[in-house]
């Protein structure tokens, strides 16, 4: 075999690969491949097969049909494992971050490398992870020796992703990253998709799992779609245009998002604020203040003290606080779903009344008919994608566990709702079917707090507060608002 | 970011040192007659044992698990080492070693039948206890010669309780929290799914947990045993709850693999010399376990203001 022919052999190969989970058809016959050197973008809305589909690559699940190939090798399902793909050097960065809070930086890249071991191991793989994150993301100002667990969540997916790039006996020939930028601010998100093209550009390869669609365009070289477990177009990247892909993946085609013109915000920012809050560390008397029927974004890079201002608001609706003063009952939307969002033991349907279980019983007992119906009554509105409201809530995929969080504060009977980056990983489709919501229920009156890392979100809101490193840095009114004035307020002073 | 002595995190690991020194500085003020060689080895003596059982309960924690049977499983030990293992040593220690491959199946069935580890063990507590009784009905044995001989060897200038409470922890320590397989381990309570994803066995991690603890728990047995001279079936069984709070009293935390192995010796020995302190202070015994219980209530109350102070600061 002539040298080019083996370089060009896929790294990994399925020809119509099946799984299914019970009833679900999570795969239904996919045939997709991966060459050395290339940077592969898959799309898909909520529930398409995507992460099932990298599970499969990765070795963490096995398949039920098909054949799979590891470097032109057959793999039986039976045989095909973790050790396996990672042996050709196939890793993945999960969504769910695979990291262990309890250990450190250096300790959690041991996990990952088998070959790092004996005397002074701990020197070894704190290099070695230093050396790969000052490569990726210059300026991390991340110690090796720091506990996981004591890191922002952007720190932690920056860990996971330079972790999964560095390389000791065997080499990453394959990264998948699926939403690799969704916790991770602008500035940080590029310096990792600049490093993926110098990958690709050394012969590596990377699967791009991502709902940002700039992302995709800017870093790939052919996208896959995928919709209801199976792959419906797949073309070079400049065969599609913005249009055409998110036409393919089966959502209505509209162009962005037009702002929604109608409200006029101005008329509503008069009487008293039903919130009123000062970050603590704040030293002019700059405040955020929330008007009923308003929408309010908090915007700014990742991790500036955003969700800390939330919680302090919500915990300030229950108890005095020097910094907040809140008229209203109070509903929150997590934004990481596994620490503080979901029961992960309790049914969807419970998920969902949970906020609400007083306004649903009688002397002290739950009335379960009412019950039911408020369960059936969201999973009509929001269209959570389930059989039955009474199987677990793990049952749902990423997006459609955000959708029960959503529908949990929504059928509340809060009137302030105060969102954390609730839309982390969640697909287009879900998002504007989520907006649209969002605005009426603020047009019937309903408050929302909403913090967000994604620009396209602000457009919602009737006011902006711009935070940087825990302060409020600018307070921009809707009519005025513009990606440029974000940027300029959540980095000003950074030269300085 | 200066590191002072109110840095939270180092604070929280000073809270069980501090909470041993205030302790035993109150018994060096109640009873200045303890503050000499015999003293200390008369009242750390008996810590020995349990500040053993805490680390078998340590291991099982650092696993996300719960051992309610340490102390019935101590006992029998006990009973085992005062008769068979002086008796016929041959078979003794073929019973000592297979009470510690029942404790490492045990960890295998936990894993491999996903079973909450609390009903096992509370589960094989009573067996334990059966076992016990059955060899030992009524309180009795002997220690074998080398083992009392062992426990109350005389060290020049430092008491072996207190050497052999060091070493146990730099071991330990070294083992679980320094070393690249101790890593794996925590890293299994921290997040068992990424550790599996990352190619490791988590019924290997299990078992060997498990095992550790019956080790562990086998040592305590021998040297309560080497201690007190004879056995009884119920000679440990407070063992149990003394084991947990020591873990959590040394900053332990009952899930996500955060354990501190020196933490956990302090801890025991801080519970241990509770109860002398109480007896100088005159406190009558059946006032002691409240007086015990009121104790922990003050440390535990004390490590969460910590906590809070680190929440704080995040």
């Amino acid at each position: 075999m002539s040298p080019s022919a083996s370089s060009d052999r896929p790294i990994v190969e399925l020809n119509d690969v099946a799984k299914s989970f019970g009833a679900v058809k999570a795969l239904d016959g996919v045939d997709f491949s991966v060459r050395p050197g290339e940077c592969v973008g898959v799309v898909g809305h909520n529930g398409a097969g995507k992460s099932t589909l990298m599970q499969v690559l990765a070795g963490t699940l096995a398949h039920d049909r098909g054949e799979v190939r590891l470097n032109g090798d057959v793999v039986a399902a039976s045989d095909h494992s973790v050790a396996r793909a990672h042996d050709a050097g196939i890793r993945c960065v999960f969504q769910e971050l695979s990291l262990c809070p309890n250990l450190t930086v250096a300790e959690n890249t041991r996990l990952r490398h088998g070959s790092i071991r004996g005397f002074g191991w701990r020197r070894q793989a704190a290099r070695l992870i230093a050396t790969k994150l000052d490569e990726i993301f210059p300026d991390h100002g991340i110690s090796a020796g720091a506990v996981v667990g004591d890191l922002s969540i952007g720190r932690r997916q920056m860990v996971e992703i330079a972790a999964n790039f560095s390389a000791t006996e065997s080499e990453p020939r394959l990264v998948i990253l699926d939403e690799p930028t969704s916790s991770l601010d602008q500035q940080v998100a590029s310096q990792l998709l600049a490093y993926v093209k110098r990958f690709v550009e050394a012969g590596g390869s990377v699967i791009l799992i991502s709902h940002i669609l700039g992302d995709i365009f800017g870093t790939c070289d052919r996208i896959a779609v995928m919709r209801d477990g199976l792959i419906v177009e797949e073309r070079p990247a400049d065969k599609f245009d913005r249009h055409s892909l998110v036409a393919s993946m089966g959502h209505v085609t509209d162009e962005d998002t037009p702002a929604p013109q109608s409200q006029a915000s101005e008329s509503q920012r008069r009487g008293e604020p039903i919130v009123s809050a000062r970050p603590p560390r704040q030293t002019d008397d700059q405040r955020l203040e929330l008007h009923p029927g308003e929408i309010v974004g908090l915007a700014g890079l990742a991790g500036h003290g955003q969700t800390a201002l939330l919680r302090l608001i919500h915990n300030a609706a229950r108890h005095r606080s020097r910094y907040a003063s809140v008229n209203g009952k109070i509903a929150f939307v997590a934004g990481d779903r596994q620490a503080d969002g979901i029961f992960p033991l309790w049914t969807i349907g419970q998920n969902v009344t949970v906020r609400s279980l007083s306004a649903l019983s009688r002397l002290g007992l739950l009335e379960k008919g009412r019950e039911r119906e408020m369960e059936d009554r969201w999973r009509e509105t929001l269209k959570i994608r389930t059989p039955d409201m009474g199987d677990n809530i793990l049952t749902l995929s990423g997006g459609n566990q955000q959708k029960a969080l959503f529908a949990r504060a929504l059928a509340s009977d809060a009137e302030i709702i105060a969102m954390d980056d609730p839309m982390r990983g969640v697909d287009v489709g879900t998002k504007r079917e989520v907006y649209e919501r969002i605005r009426q229920e603020a047009e019937n009156g309903r408050a929302f707090l909403w913090y967000t890392t994604e620009f396209d979100e602000l457009v919602n809101c009737n006011h902006v507060y711009v935070f940087r490193n825990g302060l409020i840095a600018a307070d921009i009114e809707r009519d005025q608002l513009s990606e440029q004035k974000v940027l300029h307020a959540s980095f000003e002073g950074e030269a300085a | 970011m200066p590191r002072t002595i109110l840095d939270p995190k180092i604070l929280r690991s000073l809270v069980p040192a501090l909470s041993f020194a205030v302790l035993l500085g109150a018994i060096f003020y109640v009873q200045p007659r303890t503050m000499s060689y015999f003293g200390l080895n008369l009242m750390l003596n008996l810590a020995l044992p349990i500040a053993f059982a805490t680390i078998a309960q340590m291991f099982i924690l650092t696993v996300n698990d719960l051992d309610l049977s340490i102390g019935s499983f101590v006992s029998l030990v006990a009973c085992i080492t005062a008769t068979w293992l002086n008796e016929a040593p041959l078979l003794g220690v073929v019973a000592l070693l297979g009470c510690i491959a029942a404790y490492a199946a045990l960890g295998a069935l936990i894993h491999l039948r996903n079973l909450p580890s609390i009903v096992v063990t509370l589960g094989m507590s009573f067996v334990w206890s059966g076992c016990a009784i059955l060899l030992l009905p009524s309180p009795g044995g002997s220690a074998p010669d080398w083992l009392s001989g062992l426990v109350k060897f005389r060290m020049p200038f430092i008491p072996f309780s207190i050497l052999a409470s060091l070493i146990l922890g730099l071991i330990v320590h070294f083992a679980l929290m320094r070393s690249a397989t101790g890593a794996v381990l925590r890293g299994s309570g921290g997040n068992p799914q990424a550790v599996e994803r990352a190619g490791w066995s988590l019924l290997k991690t299990k078992v060997t947990m498990y095992a550790l603890a019956g080790f562990f728990g086998v040592m305590s047995g021998m040297i309560l045993v080497g201690t007190t001279t004879s056995a009884d079936a119920n000679i440990a069984l407070r063992y149990t709850l003394f084991s947990i709070a020591g873990v959590i009293l040394g900053g332990g935390e009952f899930t996500g693999g955060r354990v501190s192995p020196i933490g956990a010796i302090l801890g025991a020995l801080t519970l241990a010399l509770v109860g002398s302190l109480l007896s100088f202070l005159r406190i009558s015994p059946e006032w002691q376990i409240g007086a015990q219980g009121i104790i922990l209530i003050v440390v535990l109350a004390l490590r969460s203001l910590v906590n809070r102070l680190e929440e704080r600061q995040a």
